[in-house]
Order: C-alpha cells, then sequence, then structure tokens
C-alpha cells in the first residue's frame, strides 16, 4: 500500500532523507509553531462569538488580496493582510447582528473568491505559487518572511491578551457587559481586526481553502471537552500546534500541499474531542453533588 | 443604609422620532422596594430599563441613580438580562459568568485568585447554584440560568436590581422560585426594578407597579393600577381587570394582549 502510494503520481508519505529536509524546513516549522498559538488562541473567541463564517469569508478576501500582490509583484503577506483586514472591517462595520453579518459574509466570500481567481489567471508566473495560495505552501516561507508571521503573530497574541477578559465577558454575555461598562460595539469591532491578521497569517501556511483547519477545529474541539477559562485555551493551542506541526512533519517527504495533512490531523483530534465530550457529558459533565456545597 | 431614593425619574419622556414611547413620567424608588414594569410589547419596558443602565438619553426630563445622573457601567446597578438560552457549545461555566459580574469589565487576563473564587463560591452559594457551580451555562435549565445571572448581578452589592423580562420561557415553579430570590434580596435593601409582561408571578411580593402603555402610564400599588377603570383609561378602549384566587386576568378586545411574540419590539 504504501509502495503503491509512494511510487507513481504524487507521492503521500516519502521518508527518505528526513533529516536533511528537517534542516531546509526549520522556518516553516516556526511559522507554524506561531500560528498555532495564534489559531489556537484567536480559536477560542471564534467559538464563543460564533464567528466561524466571518473566519471563511476573510479567508477568501485575503486570498484575493495575496493573488493581487503576486500579480502586482509586490509582498504576498502584505497583499492578504490587506484584503483580510478590509474584509474584517466590512464585516465588523456592517454587520452587527448575527443574521446581518452572514448575509454580509454570504455576499463578500464568492466576490474574493472570484477575484483571486481573476488575479491569479493574469498572472504569469509559476502555477505552483498559485496554487499554494489556496491550499497551502510547505517551504515557501523564508527569512524574511519568517520575522514578519513572528512579529505579526506577537501583535495578535499581545492584543489578544490586552483585551482578553472584557472580550469574553462581550461574548458569552453581551447584554450584561454592556451593563457593566464594557465596550462591546468597539471590542468586537478590534476582534475583527484580530480575526483579520490571524487569518492574513493563516493563509501563508494552510493557504486560503483551509484557514478553518487551525482557526476553528481546534477551539471547537476543545470547547467539547471543558468549558475552562483556563483549560480551553491551552487544549486550543495544544490541538492548533499538533495540527500545523505535525501536518508539516508529515507533508515533507511529500509532493502533495501540506494542507491535507494538516487539516486530517486536525480533524482527526475534533473527532476525538467529540469522544471524550460525549462520556463527560454522559456521566452529567461534573458530578453535582446532592449537597448544597460539594 | 442609602439616603434618599435609589432611583428617581422626573417628567422622564422619551421619543424615537414622531413616537412617543412614555412621557412625563415620574417614578421615585426607595431603598428595599419592589417595583414591577408591565405593559405590552412595545410600550417601552426595556428602554425604560435602558434609560436607567445610562444607554438611552431621555428625549426630556430627568432620571438619577442615587442621585447622580446614571452612566455606563455603575457598579450600583446590577442588571439581570432578558432570559435567553446560552448555547451549550459555548465554554462558560456558571461560576465564569458569576465571575465576570465582579472583574469582567477589567482589561488583561482573568488571572484566577483564592480570594475571588471564594467571593464567587459564595455568591453561587447564596443564590443556591454551588451544586451546578462547574457546568457550562448551556447545560443547565432555564431557571438554574437566571439564578446564576442573578449572582452575577449582585456580585457588586448593587443598590438597585434591574431585572428585564427574567421569567421569560421558564415554568411556572421555576418562575417562582426566581421571584422569590430576587425579592429576598430587598430585604437587605436592595431595591428592585422588575420587568415583566405577566404580572402573577410578581403579585405578592411587589409593592408598587408602573404600568405603560400606548404612549401612557400609571404608577401606583397593584390594587390602584390593576384596575378596569384604571386601565381602560390607559389604553383608550375598554379593558377588563377580573381577579380570581388571587391572581389577576387582563383582557381586552382588540388589542393583542401581554402575548405578542415578537419581544424584539421593545429593543427599539
Amino acid at each position: 500500500m504504501m509502495a503503491a502510494l509512494t511510487s507513481a503520481g504524487p507521492r503521500l508519505f516519502d521518508f527518505d532523507d528526513y533529516g536533511r529536509l528537517l534542516s531546509l524546513v526549520s522556518s516553516s516549522l516556526w511559522a507554524a509553531a506561531a500560528l498555532g498559538v495564534v489559531g489556537g488562541l484567536v480559536g477560542v473567541f471564534v467559538a464563543s462569538r460564533d464567528q466561524a463564517f466571518a473566519v471563511h469569508g476573510i479567508s477568501e478576501l485575503s486570498f484575493a488580496g495575496a493573488a493581487a500582490a503576486l500579480l502586482l509583484g509586490v509582498n504576498v503577506i502584505v497583499g492578504s493582510m490587506v484584503g483580510s483586514l478590509l474584509a474584517a472591517m466590512v464585516i465588523g462595520l456592517l454587520g452587527t447582528r448575527a443574521r446581518e453579518r452572514n448575509s454580509i459574509i454570504g455576499v463578500l466570500m464568492p466576490f474574493g473568491l472570484g477575484l483571486g481567481v481573476l488575479f491569479l489567471s493574469l498572472y504569469p508566473g509559476r502555477s505552483a505559487n498559485k496554487f499554494g495560495l489556496l491550499t497551502g505552501q510547505v517551504v515557501a516561507v523564508d527569512e524574511p518572511q519568517l520575522a514578519a508571521m513572528l512579529s505579526l503573530s506577537a501583535v495578535v497574541v499581545v492584543a489578544l491578551a490586552i483585551i482578553w477578559r472584557p472580550l469574553q465577558f462581550a461574548s458569552v454575555d453581551p447584554a450584561g457587559a454592556a451593563a457593566r461598562g464594557v465596550p462591546v460595539r468597539a471590542l468586537s469591532l478590534v476582534f475583527m481586526v484580530v480575526l483579520g491578521l490571524a487569518v492574513a497569517l493563516a493563509v501563508q501556511v494552510v493557504g486560503a481553502l483551509l484557514v478553518l483547519s487551525l482557526l476553528i477545529t481546534p477551539a471547537a474541539a476543545a470547547t467539547r471537552v471543558s468549558a475552562s477559562p483556563v483549560w480551553v485555551p491551552v487544549i486550543s493551542v495544544v490541538l492548533a500546534l499538533t495540527a500545523a506541526l505535525g501536518g508539516i512533519l508529515l507533508a515533507l517527504g511529500a509532493t502533495v500541499p501540506i494542507s491535507p495533512y494538516v487539516t486530517t490531523v486536525s480533524f482527526t483530534l475534533y473527532l476525538l474531542a467529540v469522544l471524550v465530550g460525549r462520556v463527560r457529558r454522559r456521566r452529567g459533565w461534573t458530578r453535582r453533588p446532592v449537597a448544597a456545597h460539594g | 443604609m442609602t439616603p434618599g431614593p435609589v432611583l428617581s425619574l422626573v417628567g422622564a419622556s422619551l421619543s424615537f422620532g414622531d413616537h412617543r414611547v412614555w412621557s412625563g413620567l415620574d417614578l421615585t424608588v426607595a431603598p428595599g422596594e419592589f417595583v414591577a414594569v408591565l405593559g405590552p410589547n412595545g410600550s417601552g419596558k426595556t428602554s425604560l430599563v435602558r434609560t436607567v443602565l445610562g444607554q438611552q438619553p431621555l428625549t426630556d426630563g430627568h432620571v438619577e441613580v442615587l442621585g447622580r445622573p446614571p452612566r455606563r457601567g455603575s457598579r450600583h446597578i446590577g442588571y439581570v438580562p432578558q432570559q435567553r438560552l446560552v448555547d451549550p457549545s459555548i465554554p462558560v461555566r456558571a461560576r465564569d459568568l458569576v465571575r465576570a459580574g465582579i472583574d469582567g469589565h477589567r482589561w488583561g487576563l482573568p488571572l484566577p485568585g483564592r480570594r475571588l473564587r471564594e467571593q464567587v463560591d459564595g455568591l453561587l452559594a447564596s443564590v443556591g447554584a454551588s451544586a451546578y457551580a462547574d457546568v457550562p451555562v448551556g447545560l443547565l435549565s432555564g431557571g438554574e440560568q437566571q439564578r446564576v445571572r442573578i449572582a452575577q448581578a449582585v456580585a457588586t452589592d448593587p443598590a438597585l436590581l434591574l431585572c428585564d423580562e427574567p421569567l421569560l420561557s421558564l415554568d411556572m415553579a421555576s418562575q417562582q422560585e426566581v421571584v422569590a430570590e430576587v425579592h429576598s434580596r430587598t430585604e437587605a435593601g436592595t431595591a428592585v426594578l422588575f420587568v415583566t409582561h405577566e404580572v402573577n408571578p410578581v403579585l405578592d411580593v411587589v409593592d408598587r407597579v408602573v404600568y405603560l402603555g400606548h404612549g401612557a402610564h400609571r404608577v401606583g400599588t397593584p390594587d390602584d393600577v390593576l384596575t378596569s377603570e384604571s386601565l381602560t383609561a390607559l389604553y383608550g378602549a375598554p379593558v377588563d381587570v377580573l381577579r380570581s384566587h388571587g391572581r389577576v386576568l387582563i383582557t381586552a378586545t382588540g388589542w393583542e394582549g401581554h402575548h405578542a411574540h415578537d419581544h424584539e419590539d421593545d429593543e427599539r
């Protein structure tokens, strides 16, 4: 079976010369690690704010931005950032209610994808570059790109740390938070910007189509097994790191893109979390003591 | 405790464009008083709550909380929002929701602390919610969720407890428990402004009612306000108030009554 997979056509697994390959992709691994932390943390709020669809919409615009940058010959990261920030601002400013927001995203998404396809078809360069924007590229991260991605990740993590507590309050209990003086609407906009940055980052590694696997799946899995404000982000980050790094390590010897490996690891972890969550729920989540205090 | 009224409205009026929600509303709520705000949907009950929270400026008149204009995020006001079931997948436990009432508005990370934990445990115990302190809120029953919300609302030991339709979609036993829980707060001098479109669950504990409707209003004891004459005058259409076994039944012809389904109307 392995032989059949490795002998002809695209190779799914090939671990010859693994050590040599590993040294070649060390910057990709760092980028993936940064993305794991960012995706895991941002995902917690994507889950509690029910904004998975927004992630998808932003990633399509991010793809369009990256494709435009490729065509114009400017920095692809800058292009994808401009695209995703624009999308995030439009969604954040126009869609205050969930239903409104979803229809705006539904309108933006095909537009972004269409623009991206247009730019790519106009682009005269190598087709692997084009494909990589949609489905991820494992060895494409060079030193200056890595530096940009790491600093972008740091910005996202620091921003999240500052707004964490009020954002959490506003996400799970917007009315209560507003009554306590939390600037719910402003926080929502700030979060959209943070989300836009995180998506731009993820597009570089896993591609526009599969951003969801690092920004949504790990946190969704974490909420299946815990509701603790400490454990959910920790589990989410661990799962996202496992998916991102594990995906790259598995993809090293392959000629197919990185994303199927990342998504498969991510999905498998999610299934495991669902199983664990089922057991936990069947047992009643926490044992409720009969006496008033436990 | 607190000298002077907890809440006072003087000639308070609110209009949205041409639409006059209420006008000339005078109301003074003393410490420990339980006041119910009644009226059909769209009569401005939620707008009144938003006014007291400092989220909705008046068109005319004055409003003061503890002698000062209301400001957003006041620790003197506890707020129990409209009953809305939290989705079970949202990662928030009962104790997290209560903790948010203490320090959820502050910047930074929600670092754990022993004193904070004890405070949260105490609040949960005070509403009889200790047993499900660590359960995700979405897995709790409607009545349990409201207990947790009350614990959150009283976290700052407020002078005024604002409850906006806390009984929606609760069964009768839970309604009674929630009302009893809120009422128990008045013993310590907390004033309660309780918005509901069902008067019966609060009839035994309420001191006065504010009845809003059709741009006009009535303020007084239930016996004064909930009469056929008073409500007929308020609505300008025949309204019958029937009393039986300590319950009040309000009926009217040509008027939708208390059970219209669109609560969004109130949020204008």
